[in-house]
């Protein structure tokens, strides 16, 4: 065991290393634009250097001169794929805005043109030869922006169901003892993963294979195939390792079925590796996002009111939105309730999923406002927290199925040294730096969704899983061959996993936190099937006992017995006794409340998401504290962040190695999310400026100094087989608040809108 | 980026040969169609960025045996213009002589840059402006005269507010530059006419009317070394940014200070991150020589350094961030055990 590889508390599996590690570190791992292709023609994007018009004209002989151009594909002469639907509107796709399909430009950076050549270098150089003549028109691109169209959320985007609401807020903050009312904004940000949005296809006859990485696999090969209008068996997506996507490859972004109509015109495979900048516009954003929240406390601490609008922009086809009052307005006991989202259209691009996309910006907004109203009660904001903790959301009177929020307080409280805090403000520092301490609340809803799993049992005690799933550095080959090896009683290395291939049984999509447990709930249940057709040919009168379920990520051998006789079973005579060398299983499972489609869904690409505040009868959410010291210059008023410590209960944790990266990573991305990351838009152009990796500031390593990640064991018996409540987005979120509430204690200065420059400080 | 020939020059006469050969008449350095390539950590950049278009690149790096000595013989430096920055910052004479130059050096780029990248590369390292690294940004004087300055109204909180003007307020992004000026270095150059030496404060030229002329090297002519006279054993660089590392300055100083007995006997302030060019306040030092330090002393100094400073929307805030790094530079330099 070391700092990697924690001791696994109970309910906790083994940490076993990676399953990918050896091919990553060796570099031995295919990425998607790793894939070898036979002679491929290389495409480079051409995109738009306005926010809004039209095309009046492309001079193109320059380009079309250089050595090795085959050919130059604009709006003039592309193939008129079909439209097809957003994904949350029952469709695939990131945005409705179809490139290449006419003149218009509905936003920065849209492709434009995409050039074919022989070689990289040749396509890249035609692309920056082509002019284009623009008929500018002037972009609308933000809030405030003349121009833009605020409407509630509810109506516009089906996925958003409602405003949650109970009780007479107006009345019960009127008369509240202690009240706060405030405003938070936070930015656009951009995902940035280190691997390019790349894709390749390959036509044989009239099946299309495509490498990219996606987070969705089944989502890709069917939107594709619509767009396209073809038959979703004769596509393949194909992507065994993910290199980041953080929820910017979950959807069906425009320029893969584009790169597919190119390589059926050309007969040619086509491989596209975009640039940094053109990953700002050609795929998703998490957009810029206000709040103002109101709550109405007794002395006590007791919410009585409470109260969280919030406004998000999207795109003028597109109602996007995240719409995370669904968790705000239930985090806390309250019995005065109401909340209100709007979306603001805008000339921009559609924004998509991006790591814990309601929870971020909006539990910035409420666990600032809970500091906030500390601060006002002179009270510890831990307390605070205590006096309002509860076992059942308010809105709909749900039980949550287990929440171990004040226990992850003290656990964090006691690691990071929080009886050390001096409570007022400014009364910390040493040397130059002051210094504040700061904490928040994260929670992240759990969620499943249906999956499928083919599993194989040879005689010898290998086996061989097969899951269209993905490995997006979450660890998925890992805990899905952890949860194989211990249902069928092998050794982990004698299982192969195989995922990220939509010829595989299909999975959901990497997102919202829920691979983990979909994809081992499911694998487990086919596992299940296999060691009853074992049980059975060697014990037909007698039912098998699973004592597996308890040891399920222990790493142990399970002992798979007999109800009545206790015989434990012997693999070689069981098979000996079916008469056969390999016993194989698929199946498909789906969790408790998902609805009658699923199974056919799931099929075609479309996933019915489950849990969270969603569930009929509960509530199921991960909860965690986070604790962050800040330091500040009192010269230059740069902001450190020396240490980090988040504690977390998120039910079965399958591999604490894999579980405490993440959870390091989220820590990691929100005090970026805080202090750095902002992707700054020109309004005059309705542009972004600081679209490349030196410009959007992302933490290097002499900004992470001390991160300690405590898991706390918890035990969930009411959400998935697997008991895994999910924790890819647990915690990133509330370290922004964190952040700025350790800024409060050591200046005394309340900052409501992200990022935090020095130059917001006034120390 | 565009294609282009490849030409390895064996020694500085065939390199500034092969750099002449295809010098055109007007046009500024930067502009010439034979680029040389050192450590390439802007060049290559701004070749994928199609910003800049050589038709040729003479590659130098074979000249680095006889251009990439570290000399502190009899009193005086001589760094040579192909040396490493991570050489020259992990030297123990230059920490102990010269720490202005080692943490300059130090504090620039990643560790991976400073180990391709060459000191005179780095001081002729062009702006990061991204209006100006962004071809589809039509308005920059720099890139294309007479076409405008996206950043005196855009996004332009990276921007400087010193040695500005109307065409052009990008800022100079480097480090060691302000080490350079701040000791008064001497920049040898060598050309067709063979080797001519100027102050480093020389070097650089305010945008004025024409941004796109950054310095006073004539297309074809080559950095080869860099010269202090004296040590600077109480000097000190401090670098002000948003990141811990790998992140160009918001605001920056080098301080150099003589005190005998307790009085200042010369003063040398630089500013980094604030100007158009390397950035020399001499009415600021002038202040101070003479003089015993104080907190108020180095408020005063701190003040006229940035006297004529011009904010603008992003960033008003480096005048006050500026004095305020100004002043503790001095308080360390003054303070610090040498």
């Amino acid at each position: 065991m070391s700092i990697a590889a924690p001791e696994p508390k109970a309910n906790m599996g083994q940490p076993v290393p990676r399953y990918d590690a050896v091919a990553k570190v060796t570099g031995m791992a295919k990425y998607a634009a790793d894939m070898p292709l036979a002679n491929p023609a290389y495409a480079y994007l051409v995109t738009s250097a306005i926010a809004k018009g039209r095309i009046d004209s492309f001079e193109l002989t320059e380009a079309k001169n250089i050595r090795g151009v085959i050919d130059i594909v604009t709006h003039e002469n592309a193939e008129k794929l079909k439209d097809v639907k957003l994904f949350s509107e029952g469709g695939y796709m990131s945005t409705t805005v179809q490139p290449l399909k006419s003149s218009d430009v509905a936003h920065d950076g849209q492709i434009i043109a995409v050039v074919l050549a022989d070689t990289f270098e040749a396509a890249r150089e035609a692309a920056h030869r082509v002019k284009v003549n623009y008929r500018p028109a002037t972009p609308s691109t933000t809030f405030d922006s003349p121009g833009t169209t605020s409407v509630p959320a509810k109506g516009q985007a089906s996925r958003f169901k409602e405003d949650p609401k109970v009780g007479d807020f107006a009345k019960a903050f009127d008369e509240a003892e202690v009240k706060i009312t405030a405003s938070y904004e936070t930015p656009t940000q951009h995902h940035n993963p280190m691997e390019l949005f790349a894709t390749s296809c390959v036509w044989n006859g009239d099946n299309l294979t495509i490498y990219e990485p996606s987070q969705y696999v089944y989502g890709l090969k069917n939107g594709v195939a619509q767009q396209l209008g073809i038959d979703a068996d004769k596509v393949r997506v194909i992507n065994y390792y993910v290199g980041g996507a953080f929820g910017s490859k979950g959807s069906v972004t425009p320029r893969t079925a584009i790169m597919a109509s190119l390589a059926r015109r050309l007969n040619r495979p086509v491989k596209l590796v975009p640039t940094r900048d053109q990953g700002f516009t050609i795929a998703t954003y998490r957009a810029e996002t206000r709040h103002q929240i109101q709550i109405g406390a007794n002395r006590d601490g007791k919410l009585v009111a409470l109260r969280h609008e919030g406004a998000e922009v999207s795109s003028r086809p597109d109602a996007y939105v995240v719409g995370g009052t669904k968790t705000t307005t239930r985090l806390y006991a309250c019995p005065n309730v109401d909340s209100l989202v709007s979306i603001v259209h805008a000339d921009r691009n559609t924004p998509g999923f991006m790591r814990s996309p309601p929870e971020v910006p909006y539990l910035f907004a409420l666990e600032s406002a809970m500091d906030e109203l500390a601060v006002k009660l002179n009270m510890d904001p831990i307390e605070l927290r205590r006096v309002n903790d509860t076992m059942k959301e308010p809105i709909g009177g749900k039980p949550y199925t287990s929440r171990s929020l004040m226990a992850c307080f003290d656990e964090g409280a006691k690691a990071f040294g929080w009886s050390q805090r001096s409570a007022a403000p400014q009364s910390m520092a040493e040397g130059d730096w002051l210094i504040g301490y700061g904490c928040a609340t994260t929670c992240y809803p759990t969620q499943m969704a249906p999956a499928a799993a083919r599993v194989r049992l040879q005689r010898d005690g290998r086996a061989r899983v097969e899951i269209a799933g993905h490995e997006i550095g979450n660890g998925a080959y890992t805990v899905i061959g952890q949860a194989a090896a211990e249902k069928l009683g092998v050794p982990f290395e004698n299982v192969s996993v195989h995922i990220g291939d939509s010829d595989l049984p299909p999975a959901p999509v990497a997102g919202g936190s829920n691979s983990t447990a979909s994809t081992c709930s499911a694998v487990m249940m086919v596992c299940d099937q296999i060691r009853q057709r074992l049980f059975r040919a060697l014990m037909p009168n007698e039912s098998v006992i699973d004592k597996a379920k308890e040891t399920v990520g222990m790493g142990q051998t399970p002992v798979t017995e007999s109800a009545n006789s206790g015989r434990p079973l012997d693999r070689e005579k069981a098979f000996d006794a079916l008469g056969v060398s390999v016993v194989e299983e698929y199946g498909e499972w789906k969790p408790e409340d998902a609805p009658k489609d699923s199974f056919r869904a799931m099929q075609q690409g479309q996933v019915r998401i489950v849990g969270g505040s969603a569930m009929s009868d509960k509530i199921a959410y991960a909860f965690g504290a986070e604790f962050v010291e800040v330091r500040i210059n009192k010269w230059t008023h740069e902001i450190r962040i020396p240490r980090l410590v988040g504690a977390f209960a998120a039910g079965h944790i399958m591999n604490p190695r894999t579980a405490r990266s993440q959870l390091m990573g989220g820590l990691i991305w929100g005090m970026s999310s805080a202090l750095l990351e902002a992707t700054e838009l020109d309004p005059r152009y309705g542009r972004y400026v600081n679209d490349n990796l030196a410009d959007y500031l992302l933490p290097v390593n002499a900004d992470v100094q001390d991160v300690e990640v405590i898991m706390l064991s918890e035990q969930d018996d009411h959400i998935n087989p697997a008991g895994v409540k999910g924790l890819g987005e647990l915690a990133n979120v509330g370290t922004n608040a964190a952040v700025c509430n350790a800024i409060f204690h050591a200046t005394g200065q309340r900052i409501r809108k992200l990022p935090v420059r020095l130059e917001n400080l006034e120390v | 980026m565009r294609s282009f020939t490849y030409q390895r020059a064996s020694d500085p006469s065939a390199a500034i040969q092969a750099l002449a050969m295809a010098v055109a008449s007007n046009d500024p350095p930067t502009e010439a169609a034979a680029q040389p390539l050192a450590g390439g950590t802007t060049l290559i950049d701004l070749m994928k960025l199609d910003v800049m278009r050589p038709r040729t690149v003479v590659d130098i790096n074979p000249l680095a045996s006889t251009w990439s000595a570290i000399n502190l013989d009899g009193g005086n430096l001589r760094l040579g213009a192909l040396a490493r920055m991570s050489d020259v910052a992990a030297n123990p004479e230059i920490q102990r002589n010269y720490p202005v130059i080692a943490d300059s050096l130090r504090l620039a780029a990643s560790p991976q840059l400073r180990n391709m990248a060459t000191l005179g590369g780095n001081v002729l390292q062009r702006t990061r402006c991204t209006y100006f690294r962004d071809i589809s940004y039509a308005n920059c004087n720099k890139r294309d005269p007479g076409s405008g300055c996206a950043a005196l109204d855009g996004f332009n909180r990276m921007h400087a507010v010193l040695g500005t003007s109307e065409q052009c307020i990008a800022t100079y992004p480097g480090d060691f530059a302000q080490a350079l000026i701040a000791l008064d270095a001497t920049v040898e150059i060598t050309g067709k006419s063979g080797v001519r030496n100027i102050a480093f404060a020389q070097l650089h030229k305010p945008p004025g009317d024409t941004p796109q002329i950054e310095t006073t090297l004539a297309p074809g002519e080559l950095i080869s070394a860099f010269t202090v006279s004296g040590r600077w054993p109480r000097s000190v660089y401090l670098k002000a940014r948003d990141r811990q590392s790998y992140e160009f300055a918001l605001s920056s100083a080098a301080v150099a200070l003589d005190v005998q007995d307790g009085v200042i006997s010369d003063a040398r302030v630089a500013l980094g991150g604030l100007a158009t060019v390397p950035w020399r306040a001499r009415a600021a030092e002038a202040l101070i020589k003479g003089q015993k330090f104080d907190a108020a002393l180095a408020l005063r100094v701190a003040d006229a350094a940035l006297a004529g400073a011009q904010g603008r929307r992003h960033n008003a805030f480096k005048v006050d961030l500026g004095k305020r790094v100004v002043a503790r530079a001095l308080h360390r330099a003054a303070t610090m055990e040498i």
